[in-house]
């Protein structure tokens, strides 16, 4: 493997050439296209990131009739009070206009007469999306920035406290990269492969979100002492068994109810507590493991009686952004056909994820999208705070961070890049090649998976911990620690392994952190204390961050500094009201039929 | 399974270069073997995505599920044209079901479908 340096200068500097990644890099050239931009991408950015397979709708846009304030009050109910009102705000005051921006490019937004784009929700646009990656990554190529395909990235470089740059290597040919840059902006998605996955074996990786997002710009920032917000917020989507098809696709299309085993629509029959119909995404989940847990599981969108034709629309839109889905709703076709009709389609859970684009998790920034790093700005799932962001979202805040860059950039000096902060990055980077015979990067994934499934909430305890579990998943993360040190690479492939399993101990050991110390359910399965099962809005009503510190997570906690910006929200501005909004405490179902 | 590569049908694309189903693959699985064909590293790392599918200009690319998904003998393939994608969903009994999805398109888009 080539362990050669090749040094590179910019002045804005993407990790991560995804959803945020390429609309920074057409941004910044568009603003101005004096700038060297450069984008430091692990795949290629035809089809990286978690829009590789597509989309079918936008869900973060205002719709006729929406207001940012309007999507800022759905947002605080959906997090139950703790969100951060200006970044959703100065994020929603964006959206509409990158998603133009983007339909511009040739991303085909059917509307209808009157030219509104065709409604799925309030905040949700139907798109024809098959194509969305490559044309926004086509636009970055031509933007004039230079993008760096197969290029992983591994680390900051910091000079006297300051982000200068970024080191990474070739998953080609194993070179390493030293790009010194006057601003740097993080958005390399979210952390997938944390938990045990969905699916077995062979299926392992038929899971929701990207399995090659995982969690590099977390652990970048982490190992950098970057200040973290709610990891413990995690993010669980109700799906189709198996397939991990988005049940929203069906509810839509297709009108199907969620009904249990019973044949009982159990939304509104057992949860009405809960908002019934109207509840939180989270209570939708986890109604649905209620009911199993009350005898009257699995649960099911009820797709009897739907003909052929609509259904073939289904199966069109699961090809625009989960092809597999597509495959097996046609199976599941086959055999109504066998049997006259459309059986229900069975529903569950998958597995959890630290995605801060539709949760909270992710670095902690300001309105103009500055980390806790100077020099270093975070966009897209990598930043905390603002859940429901999606695609669009993440482009809305890589324009917002691009803005303030560019100013950064004109005050700037040439940075510098420190040759020990360097050779040491390269040690680190390298070290799994000399060690022939040591432990597969697979091995150390299993124990991962397996450690943070069984005692920080997986799917086999039905996301629930406790303080005694989580203390025995902080052990294990430790202990696993020594098997990082033993790490073995032949291939600049499996060196991309082993970093991508070192990167995801990392968040793992910061997730358990925040989960120890918010001591109270706030968010149903995503967030889910069994010691501590009742809300606590009197002591938790903050944000849970950490910083580390020689290799611990120093907790701080942040007020929610409700509508900082000229919003006036009176039904939301307390936690009683939201408590009210949100109703009391729900009885537990399996305790009382 | 996962990712199927027919060999009687890939020619690489025809160039000494990065092959497009080389170039997209989000995870880096797919590579050029000593014959001159495609393949995929390994299928327990593929994603589904059918990037690799979709891009091959000669419709050597076909995907399965994992038979722990139950769906044995149902296939996929696609084809990416310049405003549109077809696709055709073969079932376990032969029959061969296709769509297609609009891709690109300027506004005013109006679909044909």
């Amino acid at each position: 493997m080539n362990h050669e340096v090749v040094e590179l200068a910019c002045d804005l500097l993407i990790l991560g050439g995804g959803a945020a990644g390429c609309i920074a890099a057409v941004e910044a050239r568009e603003r101005d296209p004096s700038l060297r931009v450069i984008v430091m991408e692990k795949a290629h950015v035809y089809r990286s990131g978690c829009l590789a397979a597509g989309i079918s709708a936008l869900n973060a846009y205002l719709t006729e009739g929406e207001t940012p304030e309007s999507f800022l009050r759905y947002t605080i109910r959906e997090t139950v009070g703790v969100v951060r009102d200006d970044l959703t705000l100065t994020m929603a005051q964006e959206l509409n206009a990158q998603v133009k921006r983007v339909e511009e490019w040739g991303l085909p937004i059917p509307r209808d007469e009157i030219g509104h784009p065709l409604k799925r929700g309030r905040a949700s646009i139907k798109i024809f999306g098959e194509r969305i990656k490559p044309i926004i990554g086509k636009r970055a190529e031509a933007s004039g920035a230079v993008i760096l395909n197969r290029v992983n990235a591994t680390g900051l470089a910091v000079t006297g406290g300051r982000v200068v740059g970024a080191f990474g290597f070739s998953t080609r040919d194993g070179r390493f990269y030293a790009v010194r840059a006057k601003t740097v902006l993080v958005s390399t998605g979210g952390a997938a492969g944390l938990y045990r996955p969905n699916n077995p074996g062979m299926a392992a990786h038929r899971m929701w979100y990207s399995p090659f997002n995982t969690g590099a710009g977390f652990a970048m920032g982490l190992r950098r002492g970057a200040e973290m917000t709610s990891f413990e917020f995690r993010f669980i989507p109700l799906r189709v068994k198996d397939a991990i098809a988005p049940t929203g696709e069906i509810a839509q299309w297709l009108g199907a109810q969620q009904i249990n085993a019973l044949g009982e629509p159990y939304l509104e029959k057992y949860y009405q507590h809960l908002g019934g119909k109207r509840m939180l995404t989270q209570d939708r989940l986890y109604a649905t493991l209620m009911e199993y847990r009350a005898g009257r599981g699995p649960c099911y969108l009820d797709l009897r009686g739907v003909n052929a034709r609509k259904l073939d629309g289904t199966i069109t839109a699961y090809l625009s952004m989960a092809p597999s889905s597509a495959m097996i709703m046609a199976d599941e076709a086959y055999y109504a056909k066998q049997g006259g009709q459309m059986a229900p389609i069975e529903i569950a859970g998958g597995e959890p994820h630290v995605v801060g684009g539709h949760g909270l998790s992710g670095y902690w920034i300001d309105p103009q999208r500055r980390t806790t790093l100077p020099g270093l700005y975070a966009a897209g799932d990598v930043a905390g705070g603002t859940p429901k962001k999606y695609a669009s979202g993440a482009w809305a805040e890589a324009v917002i961070a691009v803005r303030e860059m560019i100013e950064e950039v004109r005050d700037a000096a040439e940075p510098v890049i420190d040759a020990a902060d360097l050779a040491r990055e390269r040690e680190r980077v390298y070290a799994p090649t000399d060690r022939p015979g040591g432990v597969p990067a697979r091995d150390v994934e299993e124990r991962l998976q397996k450690v943070m499934d069984e005692y920080a909430g997986g799917i086999s305890v039905q996301y629930g911990y406790a303080e005694g579990t989580l203390r025995l998943a902080k052990l294990h993360l430790g202990r696993l620690r020594d098997e990082l040190a033993a790490l073995s690479a032949t291939t600049p492939y499996e060196l991309m392994h082993c970093h991508e399993v070192i990167d995801r101990v990392d968040v793992a050991q910061t997730l358990v952190a925040h989960m120890t110390h918010r001591r109270e359910t706030r968010w149903h399965c995503y967030q889910e204390r069994l010691d501590y099962p009742e809300r606590d809005d009197a002591r938790f009503m903050v944000f849970v961050n950490s910083v580390r510190e020689n290799g611990e997570d120093k907790i701080i906690e942040r007020p929610v500094e409700r509508a900082a910006i000229d919003v006036v929200l009176p039904e939301l501005s307390d936690g009683a009201l939201i408590r009210g909004a949100y109703s009391e405490r729900p009885p537990r179902p399996s305790g009382e039929e | 399974m996962g990712i199927f590569v027919d060999e009687n049908v890939c020619n690489r694309c025809g160039t000494a270069d990065e092959p497009m189903c080389v170039r997209d693959c989000p995870g880096d699985l797919m590579f050029i073997k000593e014959n001159n064909k495609a393949s995929i590293t390994d299928n327990r790392e593929c994603w589904d995505c059918a990037a690799c599918v979709k891009v091959c200009p000669t419709q050597a690319i076909h995907m399965q599920l994992p038979t722990s998904l139950v769906v044995r003998g149902v296939t996929l393939k696609g084809r990416a044209l310049k405003h549109k994608t077809t696709w055709s969903i073969r079932l376990r009994n032969g029959e061969v079901r296709n769509y297609e999805t609009p891709s690109t398109g300027r506004p005013p888009f109006t679909p044909s479908l």
